[in-house]
């Protein structure tokens, strides 16, 4: 399944990379692959900004808004006037968590 | 993210707990000195104590004291733990107290394994180390799984440093290698706990059930280990906790409308709440209830990449079927309340229809939509994006619906009188 791809916020600078290829592996949904010894954007579409490459990125070539995808937790967020929280830890929202 | 709070949080008079190497007392946890992330877990205490807990059995001995061994098999209880934690029940004290374990009988060169404190994430982990030996650390991410703890930061480089530490890891192992679930990456940053601790961070595969083949391969996970899906079966399990978390809200709402079905140009009646009242009521807890369950279970059947869109259009079949009920149905024996004379009768039962076949879609456009929390793919952007338009659009249309509805109490027993 596909999601909203031209809302995706990921950005990758390929000239920081420093092929320790790290982002391949945690990435869940392939986003990134291995060229040559360095990491190339191959699906950016299929990003789900969970924040993961940028995390174990240690050159800092990526950048992504990270954040869990879950419209109840960007409700509570709004409704709390906070930023959107995934409200996962308390038994009211959904399975988020 | 999470992480600078925690960072700065053990402060005060009781500074944050740690397990202590060598001991197996339960540690005193600090009341307040954790963030409270919406609702707040409960309290520490309820927390089971490993010694005494059933899926223990056993104690390996180490240079920094007696570590509990946990069974690699599932009894009965952890199972039913599983179906209840599944439904909603006890979900949020579902928990492992965080610390040291061992598989097997672990040496110091054994692998070790990082897990979350929710005691469904720690089972699945300790079923698929059956046969091996193996240490496992737990954090304490107040027994949220994994990849949601690692969104919020709680299953983080901060935490294994912490854990690391605590559990004197260093001089139970020979090696410097910390098995991470690929799905704690996005709170753990690699370098930074080599950086402050001198552990390598290796990325196991995402499912506890291909950890035997990464562990033989040689910590190496084949690009389908590394990829998460969402397939029916994924889609289906998450359906109970919709329904149980949704539902407390969906039969207040259904109660609102048995009780407005009273409602009439001659006042109000208990012969209309039994007409309208019971069949609105079923109509508002079915709307729910369709979005709830075929909402998942639909999702790549469903036209559109928004999942408000999805929901909507699963309303309109709703809607749609709702309206041949009431077409057909007093022929067939089914009265769906619409009217004293449901089907195109009175102005009223068309108000009726017209007016579920708004809300329906509005329902289940707001319940799928929620469902993003849940996906494997969503993201925030696109959440964001979506509801900018969606949540106005449930509402107007959600409104005016309810509008419908509630003219059409007073039209309906007015054309039958």
């Amino acid at each position: 399944m596909r999601y909203i791809e031209s809302a995706v916020t990921l950005e990758f600078d390929a000239a920081r990379c420093n092929g320790c290829g790290l982002c391949v592996q945690v990435c869940p949904h392939a986003v990134f692959a291995m060229e040559d010894r360095r990491a190339v954007l191959v699906d950016r579409g299929a990003c789900m900004e969970c924040g993961a490459c940028a995390r174990n990125c240690d050159p800092g070539a990526i950048s992504v808004r990270a954040g869990v995808g879950c419209a109840a937790g960007v409700l509570a967020g709004a409704l709390a006037g906070t930023e959107p929280t995934c409200g996962c830890s308390g038994d009211s929202s959904s399975s988020c968590c | 993210m999470a992480n600078a709070e925690d960072e700065a949080r053990p402060s005060g008079p009781s500074p944050r707990p740690r397990s202590e190497p060598g001991t197996l007392l339960p540690t005193v946890k600090a009341a307040g000195a954790e963030p409270r992330c919406c609702g707040g877990p409960p309290p520490r205490d309820q927390l089971p104590e490993p010694p005494r807990a059933s899926w223990i059995d056993g104690a390996v001995k180490t240079v920094v004291g007696d570590v509990p061994r946990v069974r690699t098999a599932l009894s009965r209880r952890d199972r039913l733990g599983a179906v209840r934690a599944r439904w909603g029940v006890g979900r949020m004290r579902y928990r492992v107290r965080p610390g040291l374990y061992a598989v097997g009988a672990p040496r110091a060169d054994s692998p070790v394994l990082v897990s979350a404190n929710y005691k469904l994430s720690f089972d699945h982990l300790r079923r698929a180390l059956g046969g091996r030996d193996a240490w496992i650390l737990v954090l304490d991410t107040r027994g949220i799984n994994v990849w949601c703890a690692a969104g919020k930061g709680t299953f983080g480089t901060d935490e294994i440093v912490r854990r690391v530490q605590g559990a004197s890891l260093g001089n139970v192992v020979s090696h410097r290698t910390l098995i991470v679930p690929q799905l704690g990456a996005p709170g753990v940053s690699a370098h930074e706990v080599r950086r402050r601790c001198g552990f390598r961070v290796v990325y196991g595969p995402v499912r506890a059930a291909d950890l035997p083949a990464f562990l033989d391969d040689g910590l190496k996970a084949s690009p389908q280990m590394r990829r998460v899906r969402f397939d029916l079966r994924d889609r289906v399990i998450l359906v109970p906790v919709e329904v149980v978390t949704g539902g407390k809200f969906a039969l207040l709402v259904a109660a609102g409308f048995l009780l407005l079905g009273g409602l009439g140009p001659h006042g109000y009646s208990l012969g209309a709440v039994r007409l309208v009242g019971l069949s609105a009521a079923a109509l508002a807890l079915g709307a729910f209830l369709g979005g709830a369950i075929l909402g998942p279970t639909l999702l790549p059947w469903l036209p559109g990449r928004a999942l408000s869109l999805k929901g909507a259009v699963l309303g309109l079949i709703l809607a749609a079927a709702v309206a041949a009920i009431g077409w057909l149905g007093p022929g067939l024996g089914l009265g769906l309340g619409l009217g004293p004379e449901p089907g195109p009768g009175p102005a009223g039962s068309w108000l009726h229809l017209a007016a579920w076949g708004l809300m329906i879609p509005a329902v289940t456009s707001f319940v799928v939509m929620n469902f993003t929390g849940a996906t494997t793919y969503t993201s925030l952007s696109g959440v964001l994006r979506e509801m900018r338009i969606a949540v106005p659009a449930q509402i107007v249309v959600g409104a005016l619906g309810l509008a419908l509805w509630v003219t059409g109490l007073f039209l309906n027993k007015g054309g039958a009188a």
